[in-house]
Order: structure tokens, then C-alpha cells, then sequence
């Protein structure tokens, strides 16, 4: 990657081949009319332009059957791979050119003549359910796309002893994942092999595999899905997306390999990305700040389809509840169809809102009854004695939500002890002196990581002495690979770099999952741990039966296997593999079974959950509404830590996106639909020069529940992110009493804010 | 994202680019590119012909002149930035192009091609108001000076005509006993800002005010010099709180919103760029530091 | 449409090519001379992956024409390391603060910072400066502290 010789999906060449755009909806809602692409005729280089009913003659069925199986969902909106008589948003892709350059297609594209007819259009989910709203979909039976009541305890009895309750509304915008490579579909049909071989930058081949093979109608040894290098992730790579059809369909029409890279402007339009939540809670407690209960409703944007079901908001829902004992809950969820790209998980997935809720609720506690931020947490903890502590609301994999360990109160006083918390009122009273208003937030939170039902590892020691290990588990520069070759070295004696790890190949692997969730830790780490296990218990016995000695007198060193004590006796692993890869007709030492590999589909059921801690610094000009963050001091306990650089570069990149979430990035869209911030000139990302260092704590609570003890750590970064920060602001502009209830925080919205806020005797 | 299909042209001198500007229709002309190439690959451009000005040596350079300086319109904006001539002769300018995009956009990008691009948020375009500056327009035709004040036109638009090019930039120097200062509020430090005030204060020896230039970029679409809170200003001796009414009198002026920074928030957050940039430039003015 | 032939020098060879008028210079670079590791992020100029040297100065290849290359002298992420195939101190330095992740935005970090070397020689940067020159290029994946205590490693001490 430092010398540039990444092979990304746009890196790779191949002979003959071909280049496609896509025409995409130009308007949010509308009847699809009809398709001219007579003026296309003139242009050179053109090689094929296919519609929805020219790709159907090899497709097995209309929709790309990508429906998950959750019961809060009414009915499945199954997209199809180009539009067929709706438009349903801008974006949406209707026909795939196809010609000798990208440029090339693109003027084709431009030529291309749309006729439609405007529909009314559904944009805000809270209109998208009023009774009588239009239809953002005809093909649906309504908007309510999914409805579900997320509750335990008795919520009722919780709000009528409370002494304390408090109500409360919150608006909380997330944008896109925007790894900066975008996406990308390379397809090639190769006659000879009877193989379609498709490179796409996906954070899940096997599920794009299985859709392939479902939609074209063929076998599973007919195509290959390979994820190349991939520049990022964080989400929107782990849904299969209808060019991800289209393109290898137009390759086999065509008859010739096709390549789709993603610009910009089509990464802001048609991929999936987070949208806005809305929500309205209320909180019950007692009079010594204890929670009683929460109830609420969670009104959702969730798009015009259903490619990844539900998670984003099921997940905000149960982060709620966070590291506290919450008696009771009531969470009504509903989820409006609207004429936007699907909303799915973006790294965070829908925890970040969740934490918001809780942590905000828990500061207007403190406010409420004049305590402090901290107590008021401290006193609702679950306690690490009371772990495995389960709450009665049952996960999509039939197990009961289980916290499976984690020291709550310690992670916070060591967050407090290190963010200087008790120094700090005297520090922010001798800046407002000044005229400087800064504030200290802390928020704390969980993530539950290392989602099953399974990952797969397979480890060999081939004959020339190469150590291959091959996993479902996928690489966007998360340090996948390094992590599993790191295990792998440590269970063989060898050096990690002489492990060859394949990850993203479905040609290596018969089954995986893929790179979501902040799993591949946890599943895929334990799995290659087992199979690199069970290959050096293979091969000490191997030697064993070789040197004629016992296995336990062996030792795997330096790529040798050699007698404890007796270093001249040994054999070395390439020597034990050429040994057992056999002679016909010769046996095999001690009869003992071929070979030195090993292939574990872990099964991995219940979550592990990572937990931590965020403190940040903040300071508002009270004239602009511009808000710098001095300091930010994370706590973090993802159990065991393989490797902490890569953990705490993890962590980084989180926090960092977490920031952005709450103070710049916004996706917005007009009242018709039409996305309004489609460069990066417009939707802000995270700079270097608008960022504090990013001060990482490790704490390590290992896990019981699986042997390496280690717990996901992906995403946890961003989760706390919102909530420490505008805790922070909060806190900065407490004599004004502002609150702020809705992300991002804009320096206009703050500005407002201050404005609003009174505060006698001052001119603002 | 590909730019449509294009002629490009690359004249070697000044009469050869006029040549094609007189001679082509649907020309852009292609100064450092910046701002073009993007509007070319989105295609928000369609162009049949591109005229690059980037060969034509003439129209780069700093020189210093009878009453302040002139730079070629192809002059890049690191040039500026690294000019001790720049920062001797015009102050304003230097400070203001530390907040111009990045370095690597700095490297390419020109004063010409930012002052007839017009963005409503630009620094250049700011500096450019404060100081009165003049630009020289070239056609096959002949020439003209064109104030600054009028150069402007409408929204991402100037007067110049379809076969004239900016060949140069003057900024006339400040006078003895002037502080400068170039103030803005950008979400990144790099990006173009929400508001911005570049303001000069000329305070003589008995701290009264002899001219005030107070210029503001955010509130439409081009930058204004804000005539009210100017004269108000000059012949006042300076005293504390004189520049916050002079904010304040900024703050009051119309502006143009839109969703994301409303009118309300512009006029505030200019009235608040104007006091600070007046401080600065009082402060400047008033030290005896500079003389 | 117009083409035309170009001479240019990339990474210290010479080159010459015809090129269309609208091919940018960052695909020229990556399918003309198959030097694919400057990347493309975003094709507006922002984004910085697709950074390169151009006469030495630092310049996003998405926003100049091929064409404009001209005698131009070019410099990208394959001319960095040693003939020999030894790393960069730059390129040393990111590995060992674990200044990439995915690597996609890594060769305009390192263009960018090679230019940064070269301005500032022996003058040492604190953070707030690293910070800025960095400013140009995003990154998704590291959070930048990575690049920036790879930055501080080289070229200055770290507060």
C-alpha cells in the first residue's frame, strides 16, 4: 500500500475490457415512461445499452431476493437491479451502458431521453405516516415499512411511582459511510472455465455470491466472487447493491469483461447511507436520580427498500439501555418507506442515536436534581458482580440480550481521573473569566459485537513450506489479515510474515460472512485460532510419529518442530507437509490422516459487548456558534487486545467519524426529494486540522465467551462520539441553559440556540 | 465523473488566446483549474472549447507599481503566498491567502481565475473589494479597466465580456498609519467561508479615524463593501465599543440565506467577522509596531 | 475532441504519449501508463487521494488535463521508495505509526508530505502545522493521528 501497489477493484486490467455507467433517476418519485436511446446511436464506442427488460431475459426472477427474515418488517421491498415502471429515487439506476471508456458510456448516458411522470414524493417519515399521505412506493401497500414495540418490565407502574420524569425530543441526523473508495464491480465470463469471476469491493463476497447465483440461474461453482484490496468499508459494502447485478449481467450479454466504478457524485446519490431519527422520549426516575423506566417512539427514514432489514434502528433501540439497569422499557419503532436511498448501518450501525438518548437523558437527570453528571451515572450502573447480566429483549438469533462482562464503574473513573474531571470546574470558571466558554462532557456506552451465527477459517501448511489461511472474513484495512497472521504465527512458531492470508475469496473458502458488525475478531480470530490449533496438534503428532518421540516433547520453533531440549532432532514444517501429502500406495507415519490443515466454521451465538468511556473538552465562540474540541480522552475494553496498534488506529478512525457525525456531516435533501449535498464542498468531512489528538485508554475485561477472550472494536469508536461532545457543549454554555436536540450541530443551529437561551443582563 | 468532449487549446501568447476568444464560440477558459475541472467532470460545464491561459508567460508576476502593486492574472496563489513583496506591499492579500483551499490547490490555482470566478464565499474576491483593486481586461479589440466594485455582475457572474481576458490585477498600497485585517468563519480552516471581513483602518497619530474600508463576503453574491458603517466611522476618534456598533451596523444588513445558514445567522455572524477584522486592523493601525 | 502527442517525464523517465484532450491527468497516469497508485476518490478536487508532484509542487492530478502535463516533469507514488525497493523514511515512518489502514488515501498522504519535506528541510513543525499541510487529504479509516505522529516523527517533535 506504501508503494502504491494496491490492487483495487479499479486497478485491475484485463484484456477486452469493457466500461459501464448507469442512467439514473433524475426526480425522486415517478412513473417511468419510457427509454429513448435513439440519439445513442451516433456515438462511437458504444457496445450495448441494457434496460431492466433487456437484463430480465437472463435473470431468474424481478427482485434481488435480499429480504431478511425479522418479524418487525410488514412487508419486504426487494429491489430489482434497474427500474422497471418506478422511479423511486434520485439516483436509482435504470439503464447500464456499456462502451470502449467510461467517458465514452457517459456521453451515451447524457443522450439517452427519459420520459416520466411526476409523482408525489414522500421525504419526511413523519408525513410519509400521517393517514392520507401519498405512496412512496405504488408497488407497496403503504410507507409503514416496519413497526415493532421494543419493550420489558412493566413501563406503567415505573411512570406512575416516579417522582422525576422528564420528556424529551431529539432529531439525529447521520450521513453516509464514504470510505474514499468508493464502490466498484469488475465482471468477466470466461468461456473456457465456465466461470463468472466478479471483483467487487464488497465487504461480503459470499452474499453477493449467493445473490448471483439466485438472480442469473447459475451454480455455485460458476461464479467467484472476489474482493480485491478495498478502500474502506464502514458499512455501505456490506449490502449488495443493484449494480452489483447489473454489471455482471451486461457482461454476459455482452460478451465481454465489464468493469463500473463508482464516481463520487453516484457514492452520494445511490448508496446506502444513514438518514435521520427522530425521536420522542420520556424518562422516569426517582428523586435520587434512578432510573425507572424509558418509553418512547422511534420515528425512522428508512428509504425505498429493504436490502439489509432492520438492524440500524433495532440497534439504536437496545443501545439505549447502555451499561445502566433500566427497569423498564417501552420502544415503539417505526419505519417510514420515503423516496430516498436505502438507510442501512454506517459504522456505528444505529448505536451512536441509542447512546445519545440515554446519555442525554441521564445529564437532564443530573440538571434536574442538581447532581453531578458522573453521579448520576454511578448510580445506575450494572455492577460488574451482576454480570452476565441479561435483559428480557430476545436478539434476532433467539438469544436474550447478555451483557457478557465488563467493569462499567472502573471504565468511567478511570475516564474521569484522566480527563482531570474534578480540577476541571475550577479551570472552566477562570476561562469564563476570560471570556472563554469551555465545557468537559463524558458519555459511556456498549457495543454489541462478534454477530454470528458463524465465520470460517481453514490454515494449511502446504509442502513448499507456505503457510495458507483462507477466511469468509473480509479486509477494507481494518488489519484483518495482519490479525489473523498473527494468531496463526503464534499457534506455529513462526513469524507472522510468512503466513499467507486469502480473505474475501469465495473461491477460498466454501462459506463466510464478511466484514460487519465489528465480528471478524471475534468470529473469524477464534475460528483461525481453533483450525491453526488443530493443524499444530497435527503436526506434533505428525513428527511425533516421524522422530518417534511423544507429541508433548515437541516444540514448535522458527518454523521447525524440534524435541524440547534435543534441537538437533527436528523436522521442519515444509518436511512434515511433503511427508503427508503421501506417495500412492505408501502409509502414511504412525497411519495417521493426510495433510496439515484444518477448516473451522466457528459458530458464534450471544454478542460479546465492548464497552468504554468518552470524554471530551469542548469550547464555544458564543458569537459564532463554532465549536473547537481541545481534548478527547477515550477509555476502551474490547476485551483481549491482539494488537493495540491497530485497536487504537480502529478507535481513532471512529471517533473521528463520530465527530463528524455530530458537527459536520449532513446529507441533505429538498422538499422533492432531490439530494442537495452531493461533493465533498458541500457534505464535510472530518479534516486533520480541525481534530484534537484522540488520547486511548486500554482497559481489558476478556471475555468469557469465546477462548481468545477478545471482543469486537471496529465501530465503538464513533458510539459515545455525539453524546460526550454535545455533553461537553451543554456543559460549556450551562449558564445559559442551552440543549441541544438535534445533529449535526451546526454553528448556525448553536447560534440559534444562544440566542434563544436567556440569560440576564447579557446582549448576545 | 468525465468531462463531455472538448477542444482544447494551449496559446502560447497573450494575442493568440485573444485570437481564439474572438473566433470561438462555447469557449471556457482554463486558468489554474481548480474551480473549472470540477465543473468539467460534473459536467455542470459543457464547453466545446477550453482555452488555456498557463503558457502564456506574460501574464505571470508580482511587480510593484507607483501606488502599490500588480500581479498577472495567471499569478498562482502560492506565488502570492511565498511573496515577500506581496507581504510588504499588501498585507491584506497575504493574510487573506491563508485561508484559500489547500496547498495543493494553491499550487494551481490563480488570483485571475478567482476573481472571475466569482465563488460568493471567496477570500480573493473579498480582498479584492476592500482594496479597491483594478483589473485589466484584454480583447482583440482593445482594453479597459474595470473598478472591482463593478466587476461583479450577478451570481457566479461578471461583466466581462465572452472575448476578454483579466491580464492583470492592481492593488493600489495603504496608507502610512493603516492596520489590515482578513477575518472569516469556515466550518475546516480550508474551505470557503460562511462570512468573511477584510477591513483597513487608517488611524492618524491622534487616534482619530481618517478612512475606513469595511468589506464582507456571505451576505449575497458577490462581496459589499459596507458604505454606512464606513462613513460612520471616519473622523471618529477611536474609542472602545466604536468598532462593535460598527458590527453591529454591519449585522444589519440584508442578506441572502439559504437552508443551511439562514439570513438571520449571516447578517449576525457578518456583523461579528466585521468587529473582529476592525479590532485586528485597529490593533495593527494603533501599535507602534507598525510605522 | 481534439489529441494530442505529449512529452512529459514521469518518476524521472521519459515519456510520450497521445492523449485525448479530456483524459485528467490522474487516468492518464493509472490505464495509459498503468501507474495505478494514484487514486481517485472523488474526481472534484477535494478529497486528495489522487495527489502528485508536478515540477515539484503538489498538485490533485484529477483537476489537471493530461495534456497540460506537457513537459512537465511528474512525480507519483511509484517513484518514492528506493531503486533498490527500500523505503522512503516517509513511507517507513507511516508503516511504523500505523499511518494507513485501508491504504486508499496513502499515496497522496505521502506526495503530500515528500513535498512538506522538501519545503521545510531542516525546520522543525509542531503539530497545529503538520496538521494544516495535512488538511488536503482525507482519510476515513486512521482518524489522521497515525499520519500525523508519522509527520512529527520526521519532521518534528511531538508535543
Amino acid at each position: 500500500m506504501l508503494r502504491g501497489a494496491g490492487r483495487f477493484t479499479d486497478d485491475i486490467e484485463l484484456p477486452g475490457l469493457l466500461h459501464a455507467a448507469f442512467l439514473r433517476s433524475p426526480i425522486a418519485h415517478a412513473r417511468l415512461k419510457r427509454i429513448d436511446t435513439a440519439a445513442t446511436r451516433t456515438l462511437p464506442g458504444v457496445r450495448g445499452i441494457f434496460t431492466f427488460a433487456d437484463l430480465r431475459r437472463i435473470l431468474t426472477c424481478d427482485r434481488i431476493p435480499l429480504a431478511t427474515p425479522a418479524p418487525a418488517i410488514r412487508f419486504n421491498v426487494d429491489p430489482t437491479c434497474l427500474a422497471v415502471d418506478e422511479l423511486c429515487y434520485v439516483g436509482e439506476p435504470i439503464a447500464i451502458v456499456v462502451a470502449e471508456s467510461r467517458a465514452l458510456a457517459e456521453d451515451a448516458v447524457n443522450a439517452i431521453a427519459l420520459d416520466f411522470e411526476p409523482l408525489p414524493v414522500v421525504v419526511d417519515p413523519h408525513a410519509g405516516l400521517e393517514p392520507g399521505a401519498p405512496k412512496a412506493r405504488l408497488d407497496c401497500p403503504g410507507n409503514l415499512v416496519a413497526h415493532q414495540v421494543m419493550k420489558y418490565g412493566d413501563i406503567d407502574s415505573a411512570f406512575a411511582r416516579a417522582a422525576l420524569r422528564i420528556k424529551e425530543r431529539f432529531h439525529l441526523h447521520k450521513g453516509g459511510g464514504h470510505s474514499i473508495e468508493a464502490r466498484g464491480v469488475v465482471a468477466r465470463f470466461d468461456r473456457i472455465e465456465d466461470l463468472l469471476t466478479v471483483w467487487d469491493g464488497t465487504q461480503m463476497p459470499h452474499r453477493a455470491k449467493t445473490m448471483l447465483v439466485a438472480c442469473l440461474g447459475l451454480s455455485e461453482n460458476q461464479v467467484r466472487v472476489i474482493a480485491p484490496d478495498v478502500g474502506g468499508g464502514f458499512g455501505p459494502k456490506a449490502v449488495f447493491h443493484p449494480e452489483e447485478l447489473a454489471v455482471p449481467a451486461a457482461a454476459l450479454l455482452v460478451g465481454a469483461p465489464v468493469k463500473w466504478i463508482e464516481d463520487r457524485l453516484e457514492n452520494f446519490t445511490a448508496t446506502v447511507q444513514e438518514r435521520d431519527q427522530d425521536w420522542r422520549v420520556e424518562v422516569a426516575a426517582t428523586a435520587d436520580g434512578k432510573l425507572l423506566g424509558i418509553r418512547g417512539r422511534l420515528c425512522h427514514d428508512h428509504g425505498a427498500a429493504t436490502p439489509y432489514g432492520v438492524a440500524l434502528p433495532h440497534n439504536a433501540a437496545t443501545n439505549v439501555i447502555g451499561p445502566y439497569v433500566l427497569p423498564a422499557f417501552e420502544l415503539e419503532i417505526a419505519l417510514c418507506l420515503t423516496n430516498k436511498v436505502p438507510a442501512v448501518p454506517i459504522r456505528g450501525a444505529g448505536r451512536p442515536q441509542g447512546t445519545f438518548v440515554m446519555e442525554m437523558l441521564l445529564d437532564r437527570i443530573a440538571a434536574e436534581l442538581s447532581l453531578p453528571r458522573d453521579e448520576v451515572r454511578r448510580r445506575n450502573f450494572i455492577a460488574p458482580e451482576q454480570m452476565p447480566y441479561t435483559i428480557p429483549i430476545v436478539q434476532r438469533d433467539g438469544t436474550m440480550m447478555t451483557y457478557d462482562c465488563g467493569d462499567y464503574p472502573e471504565c468511567q473513573r478511570r475516564l474521569l481521573e484522566t480527563a482531570g474531571w474534578t480540577a476541571f470546574p475550577a479551570r472552566q470558571e477562570a476561562a469564563r473569566r476570560e471570556g472563554r466558554w469551555i465545557g468537559l462532557g463524558l458519555a459511556n456506552y456498549l457495543e454489541a459485537t462478534g454477530r454470528g451465527p458463524f465465520e470460517s477459517a481453514s490454515v494449511r501448511i502446504a509442502p513448499s513450506g507456505a503457510i495458507f489461511v483462507a477466511t469468509g472474513a473480509t479486509a477494507q484495512g481494518q488489519g484483518v489479515e495482519t490479525m489473523l497472521a498473527q494468531l496463526v504465527a503464534e499457534s506455529l512458531g513462526v513469524s507472522p510474515q510468512s503466513i499467507r492470508v486469502t480473505a474475501g475469496d469465495t473461491g477460498a473458502t466454501l462459506r463466510g460472512l464478511g466484514a460487519f458488525a465489528s465480528r471478524q475478531t471475534v468470529t473469524a480470530g477464534n475460528a483461525v485460532h481453533r483450525a491453526a490449533g488443530i493443524v499444530a496438534e497435527k503436526v506434533r503428532k505428525a513428527a511425533a510419529a516421524m522422530l518417534e518421540v511423544a507429541p508433548e516433547d515437541l516444540e514448535l520453533v522458527d518454523g521447525m518442530v524440534r524435541v524440547k531440549g534435543v534441537p538437533e532432532m527436528k523436522r521442519s514444517l515444509a518436511e512434515i507437509a511433503r511427508v503427508f501429502n503421501g506417495v500412492p500406495g505408501f502409509a502414511l507415519p504412525g497411519k495417521l490422516p493426510p495433510g496439515l490443515d484444518a477448516t473451522v466454521e466457528l459458530e458464534a451465538y450471544g454478542l460479546t459487548y465492548t464497552n468504554g468511556a468518552h470524554a471530551v473538552e469542548a469550547e464555544v465562540d458564543i458569537e459564532t456558534g463554532a465549536v473547537r474540541l481541545n481534548r478527547y480522552v477515550v477509555i476502551h475494553d474490547c476485551g483481549r487486545v491482539i494488537n493495540p496498534m491497530i485497536v487504537e488506529g480502529q478507535v481513532h478512525g471512529a471517533v473521528v467519524h463520530g465527530i463528524g457525525m455530530t458537527l459536520l456531516e449532513w446529507m441533505r435533501y429538498d422538499a422533492s426529494g432531490q439530494p442537495l449535498s452531493v461533493t465533498y464542498a458541500d457534505y464535510l468531512l472530518p479534516t486533520a486540522d480541525v481534530l484534537p489528538r484522540i488520547e486511548v485508554h486500554h482497559m481489558e475485561t476478556p471475555t468469557p465467551m469465546n477462548p481468545l477472550g477478545v471482543k469486537g472494536a471496529a465501530e465503538s469508536g464513533t458510539i459515545a462520539a455525539p453524546a460526550a461532545i454535545v455533553s461537553a457543549i451543554e456543559d460549556a454554555l450551562a449558564p445559559l441553559g442551552v440543549r441541544i436536540r438535534e445533529l449535526p450541530l451546526t454553528p448556525a443551529r448553536l447560534r440559534a440556540l444562544i440566542r434563544a437561551a436567556k440569560r440576564p443582563g447579557d446582549s448576545l | 465523473m468525465k468531462p463531455a468532449p472538448f477542444t482544447y487549446h494551449c496559446p502560447e501568447t497573450l494575442g493568440e488566446a485573444l485570437e481564439l476568444l474572438a473566433r470561438l464560440e462555447n469557449v471556457r477558459v482554463l486558468a489554474g483549474g481548480q474551480s473549472l475541472m470540477p465543473m468539467l467532470n460534473l459536467r455542470l460545464v459543457a464547453p466545446d472549447h477550453l482555452v488555456d491561459l498557463g503558457r502564456i508567460e506574460e501574464l505571470v508576476g508580482i511587480e510593484q507599481t507607483a501606488d502599490g502593486l500588480a500581479l498577472g492574472a495567471m499569478t498562482t496563489q502560492r506565488a502570492i503566498e511565498r511573496s515577500a513583496l506581496v507581504r510588504e506591499r499588501c498585507p491584506l492579500l497575504s493574510e487573506a491567502i491563508e485561508h484559500v483551499g489547500h496547498q495543493q490547490t494553491r499550487n494551481r490555482g490563480t488570483i485571475g481565475g478567482s476573481l472571475c470566478h466569482l465563488d460568493p464565499a471567496a477570500e480573493l474576491p473579498l480582498v479584492a473589494a476592500a482594496l479597491d483593486a483594478t483589473l485589466v481586461a484584454v480583447s482583440k479589440s482593445g482594453q479597459r479597466r474595470i473598478r472591482f466594485a463593478d466587476f461583479p455582475a450577478g451570481y457566479l457572474t461578471s461583466q466581462l465580456r465572452h472575448d476578454e481576458i483579466v491580464t492583470r490585477v492592481e492593488f493600489p498600497a495603504l496608507r502610512a498609519g493603516t492596520g489590515w485585517a482578513f477575518v472569516e468563519l469556515a466550518r475546516r480552516p480550508a474551505d470557503f467561508a460562511i462570512a468573511a471581513a477584510a477591513a483597513l483602518l487608517t488611524v492618524d497619530s491622534a487616534d482619530t479615524i481618517r478612512d475606513a474600508r469595511i468589506a464582507v463576503g456571505g451576505l449575497g453574491p458577490a462581496p459589499l463593501r459596507i458604505a454606512a458603517a464606513e462613513q460612520a466611522l471616519i473622523g471618529q476618534k477611536y474609542r472602545d465599543g466604536l468598532l462593535a456598533s460598527a458590527g453591529a451596523a454591519v449585522a444589519a444588513c440584508p442578506a441572502e440565506g439559504d437552508a443551511l445558514y439562514p439570513s438571520d445567522y449571516r447578517r449576525e455572524l457578518a456583523g461579528v467577522m466585521a468587529k473582529r477584522a476592525l479590532e485586528k486592523a485597529a490593533g495593527r493601525a494603533r501599535s507602534a509596531a507598525y510605522v | 475532441m481534439s489529441k494530442h502527442r505529449i512529452k512529459l517525464t514521469v518518476n524521472g523517465s521519459p515519456q510520450e504519449h497521445e492523449i485525448e484532450s479530456r483524459t485528467h491527468l490522474a487516468d492518464f497516469l493509472r490505464h495509459e501508463l498503468g501507474l495505478t497508485g494514484t487514486h481517485i476518490g472523488c474526481e472534484h478536487g477535494v478529497c486528495g487521494a489522487c495527489t502528485v508532484l508536478v515540477d515539484g509542487a503538489s498538485a490533485r492530478a484529477c483537476l489537471m488535463l493530461a495534456v497540460q502535463a506537457n513537459g512537465r516533469s511528474i512525480e507519483t507514488i511509484e517513484g518514492v521508495a528506493a531503486p533498490d525497493g527500500a523505503l522512503h523514511p516517509i513511507q517507513a515512518a507511516l508503516a511504523d505509526h500505523h499511518g494507513l489502514q485501508c491504504g486508499y488515501c496513502t499515496p497522496g498522504v505521502v506526495m503530500t508530505l515528500i513535498e512538506l519535506q522538501r519545503e521545510t528541510g531542516r525546520r522543525q513543525l509542531d503539530e497545529p502545522e503538520v496538521r494544516r499541510a495535512l488538511s488536503g487529504n482525507l482519510c476515513r479509516c486512521t482518524g489522521y493521528q497515525g499520519i500525523v505522529d508519522a509527520a512529527l516523527a520526521l519532521f518534528g517533535s511531538k508535543t
